[in-house]
């Protein structure tokens, strides 16, 4: 399908995800404009992570469908049945997600600089020339230049995420899922880590997916905030309507307890 | 101090024999590890694919080679591939029996890499084929060198079941001279010196790598 300003992002359609018996997304519908920052709020178990986790492929939907830049993902509709697509295929639509983890999830046998190379030299087919020349730039953006060839488990935590991030960057995706990405860090590295995302928000027009309890990054960063509750949206806002004045009771519940 | 028992001369008479015995041995453990470690890596891999085509009879295959005596399959061996030498039969034996172990070593040691790790893979859409190769193998053969160490130790002494297909290693070069000089007490003792004498530094030396690791 061609790409044009209006085709979403992301586009879910009715998509439903249990965990045996546990519902965690009933029928969930929802879209996400190219260049959109959208915050997802919520209790835990809300189904905010599953989210990214569908886009991702880390999990796969019982029912529904989701759409990337309008191409079908996961599953699509032949007739009125509704189909697996297989691996290879797409492979080719997660290349243009990229995610960054709680964890960080780094590779602990590589240095920083092999991190960031891996994938678009063996995913990509870049040279290991230009991949390296990609990195060193994302390097210096996060601000770890000298740190390119140290293990990973050299580095604070604060460090690991932004190599991290830099590793999910050098996929050129169009959209970037970050699974509360400061949760797992000491609180005084967490600035840096979201200096260098504001600075990603601002200097690129990559489309961003948020699951964090940052509430002042969600504001400064995003453009839309969506309240989950029972993996259904509740209510959404631009941030400051949201932070300010909650329509939705659950929502004045829920950022009264964690603000 | 020579005793009815103990011959000083005999002791040292038998050493060279010996000593040719324990290269023999030495051999069939290096080769049969390197089997082993191959073929282990080769089933634990085979058997985590979702196929039940293949991991039903490879999983039979292991249990059944796990279920009966190293000997037993050493003498079967034998007599069935009649046309290969029986040192190539021996350390081919020794080393698929000793897979199926290195197998489970290998499995635990890829059960040990965090989840995380395939997920960041697929989040970076690494091939299936690279993940393995890229990721999870160089992490998981790091947590199997110590378990390695130790098969390489039991392996190495287990190797006198040779003797029984008729391989001359240093446990046959023993019987030999026991049986022809009937001065069985000096050759079995230098013998079990010999084994000491090579398992107990590996072995130190595997206990250091596994501290290393740790």
């Amino acid at each position: 399908m061609p790409e044009n300003d209006t085709t979403p992002a992301i586009q879910f359609q009715g998509v439903v995800k249990r965990f045996g018996d546990n519902v965690v997304l009933d029928g969930l519908d929802f879209t996400v404009a190219q260049g959109d920052r959208v915050t997802l709020i919520g209790p835990s178990g809300s189904g905010k992570t599953t989210i990214l986790r569908l886009l991702m492929t880390l999990e796969e939907a019982n029912d529904g469908l989701i759409y990337i830049d309008g191409d079908p993902y996961t599953h699509e509709m032949r007739g009125d049945k509704r189909v697996a697509i297989p691996d290879k295929r797409r492979s080719l639509v997660r290349r243009r997600v990229g995610m960054v983890f709680q964890q960080f999830n780094l590779f602990p046998n590589m240095t920083v600089l092999e991190n960031i190379i891996e994938a678009p030299i063996h995913v990509l087919g870049k040279s290991k020339a230009e991949a390296i020349a990609i990195a060193e730039e994302l390097l210096d953006k996060v601000g770890l230049s000298d740190k390119r060839d140290e293990r990973p488990n050299k580095l604070s935590g604060g460090q690991q995420q932004r190599v991290a991030i830099a590793r999910a960057l050098a996929m050129e995706p169009e959209i970037l899922l970050l699974d509360e990405v400061t949760s797992a860090l000491d609180p005084e590295l967490v600035a840096d880590v979201l200096g260098v995302l504001r600075n990603i928000a601002e200097t690129t027009d990559i489309t961003m997916l948020i699951v964090t309890h940052e509430m002042q990054f969600a504001r400064e960063v995003s453009n839309r905030v969506l309240m989950f509750d029972k993996g259904k949206i509740i209510e959404e806002a631009d941030p400051e309507t949201i932070f300010t004045s909650p329509a939705h009771e659950r929502t004045q519940e829920f950022l009264r307890a964690i603000l | 101090m020579d005793t009815e028992f103990w011959s000083w001369e005999h002791a040292i008479a038998v050493l060279p024999e010996l000593l040719r015995g324990l290269q023999i041995t030495i051999l069939a453990t290096v080769v049969g590890m390197v089997i082993a470690s191959i073929l282990g890596l080769v089933v634990a891999i085979v058997r985590r694919s979702r196929m039940r085509v293949v991991t039903f009879p490879v999983g039979f295959l292991v249990e059944f080679i796990r279920s009966t005596p190293l000997l037993v399959q050493l003498v079967f061996a034998n007599l069935l591939f009649t046309q290969f030498p029986s040192l190539a039969i021996g350390c081919v034996v020794l080393g698929v029996h000793y897979a199926t172990y290195m197998s489970e070593v290998y499995r635990a040691g890829i059960d040990a890499v965090p989840k995380g790790q395939w997920e960041a893979s697929i989040a970076l859409d690494l091939p299936r084929s690279r993940t393995w190769r890229a990721v999870v193998l160089p992490q998981a053969i790091r947590n199997t060198l110590p378990g390695l160490g130790n098969y390489a130790i039991s392996m190495f002494k287990e190797t006198p079941f040779l003797a029984f297909i008729y391989v001359v290693e240093m446990y046959a070069a023993a019987q030999a001279y026991g049986g022809s000089n009937f001065r069985y007490m000096e050759a079995i003792t230098m013998v079990g010196l010999l084994f000491l004498l090579v398992s107990y530094p590996t072995s130190l030396l595997v206990r250091r790598l596994e501290n290393r690791l740790a």
